[in-house]
């Protein structure tokens, strides 16, 4: 039995703690927003953040992270109705095109930019380098995390949405 | 707007709800030239629309196109409310698979078929787009770049007018005042004389008992508001906060989860299967070998072999339970195929060139290599690829009472609805396919092996069944994109001029004009030999323009250079009779500054292509770090006719630099001992940010038919990018992928040169 808490609310899973968090995620939990792509951690998809950090939940046993603190993409908002300032600016630049890896990008940049509020371009690629787009959008998402930094930075009790 | 007559079938409307809701079903009665090029026989195309108004004004354009990330749900939904005269605000738009009321059932095609002798081929499903009897089909549903293009420009924008038209003849009728006094603006109908304004929706109920036009008039460029304005991607708020649907979202009660797995050598069947270790694992409920099927699809091979499937309880124990299998294949014969073994064909294939069949022919091409001062020859080559969307295959299915539901995010959702029907023994009518966002499609998704496992799958179990593969029988499994070997010859005249241009390549795809070049030879004989191999292979994003563009954008790059001219410059010599192709040129070249000399150590090159009706010209600037190439920029312009959506015409555009740049740096898919040997993201790497350039895309609006988007970014950049590098460091690059190569430290690679 692994007790956590994802986006806030406290789970009890009993499955084989070999299990990725992944699997646990989308099918126990159902919150489906984060994605399968590789399965080795090589291309960012299943992206979650556990304690504040971006971690691949794809290669993240569930016998790990008891009493641990898991945020997916649902949890992201900080309210109902509301937008992340990544999420708005990902509006804004249009940066999705089949959206698939979304989730996991949105969840790495979050993480970027809790811990570094206004990330270089080096910054920004060192974050974000794990985490594929075959649709190519990387312009789009960088330009979105500095716009999405730039907001945070300036009206930072009005980071929700526009 | 004689291009095509237009005229349309337009349902009579029919009043659900208090709405009015009116299909179109377009017969080319006079087809397109390019149209037909796609048509083979008399095999009628429908191009079916359907517009809903409701009781609050809101209208909903019901895109029957499938989104793979392209954005053409917005494009199309902007030229259907560009006709109609609607509040951008007041318009919706759903993807036709999503409305169960439209579905693949009586009162769906009772609505479309209302009066109107429509041919019994058109089977008019949700998903039905650009339909025709399966046999004579030969072009994706949704690909081809023609979205806009077909169902835009013939069915949305007729169907928008016609509503449009009905409407005010409504109120006209109501008022006792003439149509022609009153005008449509934003959802309303106005007659100023009387002061009378109404919403649309007033005029529903009247409309709907009205006989459609059948020709309506359309509006002029000039007249455009929302064509050709940037608006904001309707599907893009689902995408970040992660409730877009894709078809391994899909939750039911009762579901169980699959994996499986084919012969690593294609065809091969099963020869022996121990599924004892499997069976024994916790919550493994199946073990289920599955048949050989037919896919379907367009290009490329149609048949997929038997697989073993695990069902489990959850994705995680079925993937456990798939790798303790112990499974032995039947041999193909093919065990020893390697892609040097390929190669060696193709080349001698070539050489031998039997059966040589041409493309184009056009002067006396061995009279001008008599007598040339200078001949040039070259042999390029490029590996068979991977699609590798970012969301690997999958499909679910529900097979109950002699019924399938499938959800799935298909390409063509009406062949895979026949390919599943057939794999069941089903009537297609007893096979419904929900369409799912799909997490990329690039060609992939028009075929339905995964989806036909799905559905034996979930006969077999009687319960619901979520098959996902994974990413290893992703890459290995595919439907590749060609590898293809290009022999070139070209003849210069004392002065440099381009005097003949000779190509003969293995093998011939679609679509056939993909190895033709805009420039002005004399003398032209392109031409192909066939050198089939036991690769599958499909079409892959801008199907055979992205090995004919590599290879033709570089033979005239070297051509130029043999001359001593800028390459650049000789281009444009070439296009004195291609205006438009020299414009797209000129564009790029001025806005990346092509006559401003770089600082040393940084290479340039150029690429024009034409393709999908669009004409895309890309400026690469490269700097050699470590022996690779680094590609800081790229400048491209196209024109695609009019852009309807000019920022969604800009990120298809950027996307296909990225998809093709991941090719032309990293793409390989390798054979040996007849199976594919990379497995994963780890072995077949793909572009990532911190070696994504900058990317700048200027849009042309010529006036000219409106052309593809999703396709015509990705011909130019590898050959663009060849050229940069020879630009930098003398050497030609005349095999992909570019990680081949240690462009600092070895000798040119001269492999292929004859």
């Amino acid at each position: 039995m692994t007790v956590l808490t994802v986006n806030g609310v406290e789970r009890k899973i009993d499955v084989d703690p070999s299990t990725p968090l992944l699997w646990v995620i989308r099918e126990v939990f159902e919150l489906t927003g984060t994605k399968f792509g590789c399965g080795i951690a090589q291309c960012g998809a299943c992206t979650v953040r556990l304690n504040g950090r971006a971690i691949r939940s794809c290669v993240t046993p569930i016998g790990s992270l008891d009493g641990q603190e898991v945020q997916t993409i649902e949890g992201l908002a900080p309210g109902d109705g509301e937008r992340h300032a990544l999420q708005t600016a990902w509006i804004q630049h249009q940066v999705p095109q089949c959206g698939y890896c979304q989730s996991g990008q949105l969840m790495s940049a979050a993480a970027l930019l809790e811990r570094n509020p206004s990330p270089s371009d080096d910054d920004i690629d060192a974050a974000m380098d794990g985490n594929l787009c075959r649709c190519g959008m990387y312009g789009r998402i960088k330009a979105a995390i500095k716009t999405a930094a730039a907001a945070s930075q300036r009206t930072p009790t009005e980071v929700g949405d526009e | 707007m004689n291009r095509w007559t237009r005229r349309g079938f337009l349902t009579a409307g029919v009043v659900v709800g208090g709405g009015l809701v009116v299909g179109v079903a377009l017969r080319p009665g006079n087809r397109a030239r390019d149209l037909s090029r796609y048509v083979a026989g008399d095999a009628e195309t429908l191009v079916h629309t359907w517009v809903k108004l409701g009781a609050d004004n809101v209208v909903t354009v019901i895109v029957p196109h499938a989104e793979m990330g392209q954005g053409a749900g917005t494009a199309l939904t902007q030229m259907l409310a560009e006709e109609l005269d609607a509040d951008w605000e007041l318009v919706r738009f759903e993807e036709a698979p999503a409305i169960p009321e439209f579905a693949n059932h009586p009162m769906g095609k009772g609505m479309l078929l209302a009066g109107v002798d429509i041919p019994d081929i058109v089977l008019p499903t949700v998903d039905g787009v650009l339909l025709r009897s399966a046999q004579a089909l030969n072009l994706q549903i949704t690909g081809g770049s023609l979205s806009v293009r077909t169902t835009g420009e013939y069915g949305m924008r007729i169907a928008g007018a016609a509503v449009k038209e009905m409407l005010r003849d409504a109120a006209a009728r109501s008022w006792g005042v003439p149509a022609a006094e009153i005008v449509a603006r934003d959802s309303q109908l106005i007659h100023e004389a009387s002061g009378r304004i109404e919403p649309y929706a007033a005029f529903a109920e009247t409309a709907a008992d009205m006989t459609p036009p059948a020709s309506p008039k359309l509006k002029t460029r000039d007249e455009f508001k929302i064509i050709g304005r940037h608006v904001e991607r309707h599907d893009i708020p689902s995408k970040v906060d992660g409730t877009a649907l894709f078809a391994l979202d899909l939750r039911l009660p009762d579901m169980l989860y699959a994996t499986t797995r084919r012969a690593p050598v294609f065809g091969g069947g099963i020869a022996r299967l121990d599924d004892s270790k499997t069976r024994a694992m916790e919550g493994v409920v199946d073990v289920v070998a599955l048949p050989a099927a037919k896919v379907g699809g367009i290009v490329g091979r149609f048949e997929s072999a038997e697989s073993v499937a695990v069902v489990a309880e959850g994705y995680w124990p079925a993937k456990q339970g798939l790798d303790a299998l112990e499974v032995e294949w039947l041999e193909t014969g093919n065990e020893s195929v390697s892609s040097e073994a390929i190669f060696a064909q193709f080349q001698r294939d070539i050489d031998a060139a039997v059966d040589r069949e041409t493309d184009e022919r056009e002067g006396d091409v061995e009279t001008a290599m008599a007598e040339a001062a200078q001949v040039l020859t070259a042999d390029y080559r490029v590996p068979y690829l991977a699609h590798t969307c970012m969301e690997p295959m999958n499909a679910t299915a529900k097979v109950e009472d002699g019924r399938c539901e499938l959800w799935v995010g298909s390409q063509s959702p009406l062949q895979f609805r026949q390919a599943v029907a057939d794999a069941l023994g089903f009537p297609p009518e007893k096979v419904t396919v929900h369409n799912c966002f799909m997490g990329g499609g690039f060609g992939r998704k028009s075929r339905a092996d995964c989806a036909i496992q799905a559905a034996q799958l979930a006969a077999r179990i009687g319960r619901p069944v979520q098959l996902i593969w994974s990413r290893e029988e992703d890459v290995r499994q595919d439907f590749y994109r060609p590898a293809i070997q290009s022999r070139f010859r070209a003849a210069l005249d004392a002065e440099g001029n381009l005097t003949a241009w000779e190509n003969t390549y293995v093998d011939k795809h679609e679509p056939a004009e993909a190895p033709l070049i805009p420039y002005a030879v004399p003398a032209r004989d392109i031409g192909h030999v066939s050198s089939p191999t036991h690769v599958p292979f499909g079409a892959w994003r801008s199907v055979d323009h992205s090995q004919h563009g590599y290879f033709t954008e570089s033979f005239v790059d070297e051509v130029a250079r043999a001359a001593g001219r800028d390459p650049y410059e000789y281009r444009a010599a070439l296009l004195r009779d291609k205006p438009r192709h020299l414009a797209v040129l000129r564009k790029a070249a001025e806005a990346a500054a092509w006559s401003t000399p770089l600082s040393e150590g940084r290479g340039r090159g150029i690429s024009l292509q034409e393709s999908f009706g669009s004409i895309v010209a890309q400026v690469v600037e490269t700097t050699i770090v470590e022996g690779r190439p680094r590609v800081d920029r790229v400048v491209a312009a196209v024109d695609a006719g009019l852009a309807v959506s000019p920022d969604g015409l800009r990120a298809q555009i950027e996307s296909g630099i990225v998809f093709g740049l991941t090719a032309a740096l990293h793409g390989e898919i390798t054979i040996e001992n007849g199976a594919v040997k990379q497995s994963n993201f780890s072995d077949y790497p793909a572009l990532r940010m911190s070696a994504a350039p900058e990317i700048e895309v200027h849009v042309i609006d010529s006036g000219h038919a409106i052309g593809g988007a999703g396709e015509p970014g990705t011909p130019g950049i590898a050959p663009a990018l060849a050229n940069a590098i020879h630009d930098d460091t003398g050497r030609r690059v005349r095999q992909l992928p570019l990680d081949l190569f240690d462009l600092q430290y070895q000798p040119e690679d001269t492999r292929l040169r004859s």
